[in-house]
């Protein structure tokens, strides 16, 4: 935690204000002019958005000036602070082009063609688009725990609308269910605001890191703000809500909801445990965070795998992606706990975040561009894909080795950096899990991609050809997410990753390409034939059965896991075991 | 026991009672209703650390009561969008169920080999 620089506006703090406000006014803006000109209000929105956050990176995080703005001039704790560190400047960042890309590819989906009549479903996709990235940077910036509650609402009540654009009733249901345990989530969330309240008299951040020290309500309300934000992040026991909320919306959609709206909740966490209660939660409370994680990494992937759809497994590999996400606080609480510096841990897991928000948007684009053009995404039924749309299944394919972490992805110098963290504070099993991700997000990507460049007879036909805006917004995206290692090694001093990128790292990863195939070939659902695979499949079919056995086993306990009633109780069970976890630990 | 702990007794009766309803309700708009006890409760517990605040020698800390009223707010525009979204299931669909779709692949194809 930076000095606290409270009572103070730095100069250009006023683009806080701005990155918050302008796609509010953007929103406003949409909504008198209405649909036919609401897309270029917003594209003019998104660019006025794209230079503030270039503005804030560049002070912030390449001149190191961190940037605050004191909301009417009343300090904390009376008034609110709006602050920029590297972490927000960096998820401001990705966020925007994020966003860029998404309006980019969205235009052939929800732009209104002149002649047409206006839609409601395009007006709200655009001014939900808005009102997700104003509640995302409001999170980004935010320094006391209630502002972050209502920014957080803001996403969600943006969010859940997303999810049903379709109007189907399969949607609105995913959407309520969405909704309705994302309020418990708040609930649980506002309580642990509260209770602090009533401990220290303050909920801004940097004042509660001064005063907070462990205590039974202190450990009991960050157990409640954690379980809070992880039912509105879906880690993994609390996911029942994503998969069928990110399959079934449009793919524009399920790009901001999968690449952003997760990481806002996620966000949070980051701060309650690493800036604001760093000294309180012990080493062993962020390990049962991990082992969330841990389980999200497995369950989610090898659910993924066994999926018809190919929009279910991307949403199901989100499931994973989260998980990921939740891996770096055992490694920076475990760094700090021996004394050494928790930096390169937390640089890892923004890296992560970042580098999953580009590449998860870029796939779920590339789905929804296979879904339009081929009329089903049925994963058995795409042969012929890659012949016909090329440009699309590149992109999945360079979105999939992003997300296996294969150099020079971003993912990559993330789990480089993971990996020293884990050796350097004894916590090895996480090097296992990490790997195991990178195996089984390697099986799927290469089990769709069997499928897409299997040969058809004459050539695939196609509803529409996928349109060129759309197949190049998400390459871009695909693109930034594999280059952003390099970008990240140059600002990242670190030893690890001096000769990041050698034959060595080549090496690995065709191992993981070839360990992901072999994965594939034991777990994949439907596997595509291949020359003289019946002979092979006679020798190696009881392995196989034994391990499509252990599959559906995942499967089944994930299924059972999504009912309502157990998902709750599990979030309720999980609050008592942090709260234990966190007084057992002192 | 003083009027703060007999507040906040009452308070935790009514997040525990939310949570019951909230668990283990089926219907989405008793679970909603469940949701805004669970908020009452909530606030309940907000009012009664401005009143203990209050010790101070004010006639009550205005900041969690301006706290409150931002997250009835929002939690009045929560219920708002779920009994619009509801309505809408309901119209769409004619049921008000929110149990998993009986799922056309994604459960049962798994026994695929």
């Amino acid at each position: 935690m930076p000095a606290h620089t409270a009572d103070m506006t730095t100069p250009g703090g006023l683009l806080l204000v701005l990155a918050v406000l302008v796609p509010v006014l953007g929103l406003l803006a949409g909504l008198v002019v209405g649909g036919r000109q609401a897309r270029s209000v917003v594209l003019l929105t998104i660019a006025l958005g794209l230079a503030i956050a270039l503005a804030v990176a560049r002070e912030v995080l390449f001149r190191s000036n961190p940037l605050a703005y004191v909301l009417g001039g009343w300090a904390p704790p009376l008034g609110i602070i709006l602050q920029a560190d590297g972490l927000s400047a960096a998820m401001m960042l990705a966020a925007a082009v994020v966003v860029a890309g998404i309006a980019v590819y969205a235009g052939g989906n929800f732009g209104t063609a002149r002649g047409e009549p206006e839609s409601r479903r395009s007006l709200s996709f655009w001014l939900l688009l808005l009102a997700v990235w104003g509640g995302l940077n409001l999170v980004f910036v935010t320094r006391d725990l209630f502002t972050g509650y209502v920014a957080l609402e803001m996403l969600t009540f943006a969010a859940v609308p997303l999810v049903c654009l379709d109007g189907s009733g399969e949607t609105i249901r995913a959407a309520l269910r969405y909704l309705l345990f994302a309020l418990l989530g708040s609930m649980l969330y506002l309580l642990g605001v509260f209770l602090l309240y009533g401990t220290y008299g303050t909920v801004d951040m940097a004042l509660l890191a001064a005063r907070a020290g462990p205590g039974l309500t202190t450990m009991a309300a960050i157990a409640l703000l954690t379980l809070g934000l992880l039912a509105k992040t879906a880690l993994f026991p609390l996911h029942l809500w994503l998969p069928p909320a990110h399959s079934g919306a449009p793919p524009a959609a399920s790009a901001i909801l999968s690449g952003l709206v997760v990481k806002g909740s996620w966000f949070l966490v980051v701060r309650v445990w690493l800036d604001v209660f760093p000294g309180v939660v012990p080493v062993s409370a962020a390990q049962l965070l991990a082992a969330c994680g841990a389980a999200a990494i497995l369950a989610g992937n090898v659910v993924a795998l066994r999926q018809q759809r190919l929009k279910l497994l991307v949403a199901y590999s989100t499931v994973a992606q989260i998980g990921y996400l939740f891996v770096m606080f055992p490694l920076a609480a475990g760094l700090a706990g021996l004394g050494l510096d928790a930096a390169p841990a937390r640089s890892a897991g923004l890296l992560q975040a970042m580098s999953h928000a580009l590449a998860k948007a870029a796939m779920f684009m590339a789905a929804g561009l296979i879904y339009k053009s081929v009329g089903h995404d049925r994963i058995a039924e795409l042969a012929g894909c890659a012949r016909a749309m090329p440009l699309t299944v590149l992109t999945f394919a360079l979105a999939g080795i992003a997300l296996m972490g294969l150099p020079p992805s971003g993912a990559y110098v993330a789990k480089k950096l993971f990996f020293d963290a884990a050796a350097a504070s004894g916590q090895e099993w996480l090097e296992f899990v990490l790997n195991a991700g990178a195996f089984l997000t390697a099986s799927y990507t290469i089990l769709v991609l069997a499928h897409a460049l299997r040969p058809v007879g004459g050539r695939l036909l196609l509803k529409a050809p996928p349109s060129r805006a759309g197949e190049l917004s998400a390459l871009v995206l695909a693109l930034a997410s594999l280059l952003l290692g390099f970008v990240a090694t140059g600002m990242i001093p670190h030893a690890s990753l001096s000769g990041a990128f050698t034959l060595a790292g080549l090496a690995a990863a065709l191992v993981v390409l070839a360990v992901g195939a072999v994965v594939a070939a034991a777990l994949g659902l439907q596997l595509p034939p291949v020359a003289g695979g019946s002979a092979l499949a006679g020798l190696l079919g009881p392995l196989r059965r034994l391990t499509v056995a252990a599959g559906v086993l995942v499967v089944r306990v994930d299924g059972g896991l999504r009912h309502w009633p157990v998902a709750s109780i599990t979030l309720l069970v999980l609050v008592l075991g942090f709260a234990a976890a966190i007084v057992n630990g002192h | 026991m003083d009027a703060t702990t007999l507040f906040g007794l009452c308070a935790a009766v009514l997040v525990g009672l939310g949570l019951y309803g909230l668990v283990v309700n089926p219907q989405p708009l008793r679970k909603l209703i469940a949701f805004n006890i669970i908020g009452n409760g909530i606030f309940m517990i907000c009012a009664v650390i401005a009143r203990r605040g209050a010790a101070a020698g004010f006639g009550g800390d205005p900041v969690p009561q301006a706290l409150l009223i931002t997250a009835i707010v929002v939690a009045f525009a929560a219920s708002a969008l779920a009994v619009a979204t509801l309505l809408r299931l309901h119209e769409e669909t004619g049921s008000t169920s929110i149990a998993p779709e009986a799922p056309a692949d994604a459960g049962r194809g798994s026994g695929g080999h």
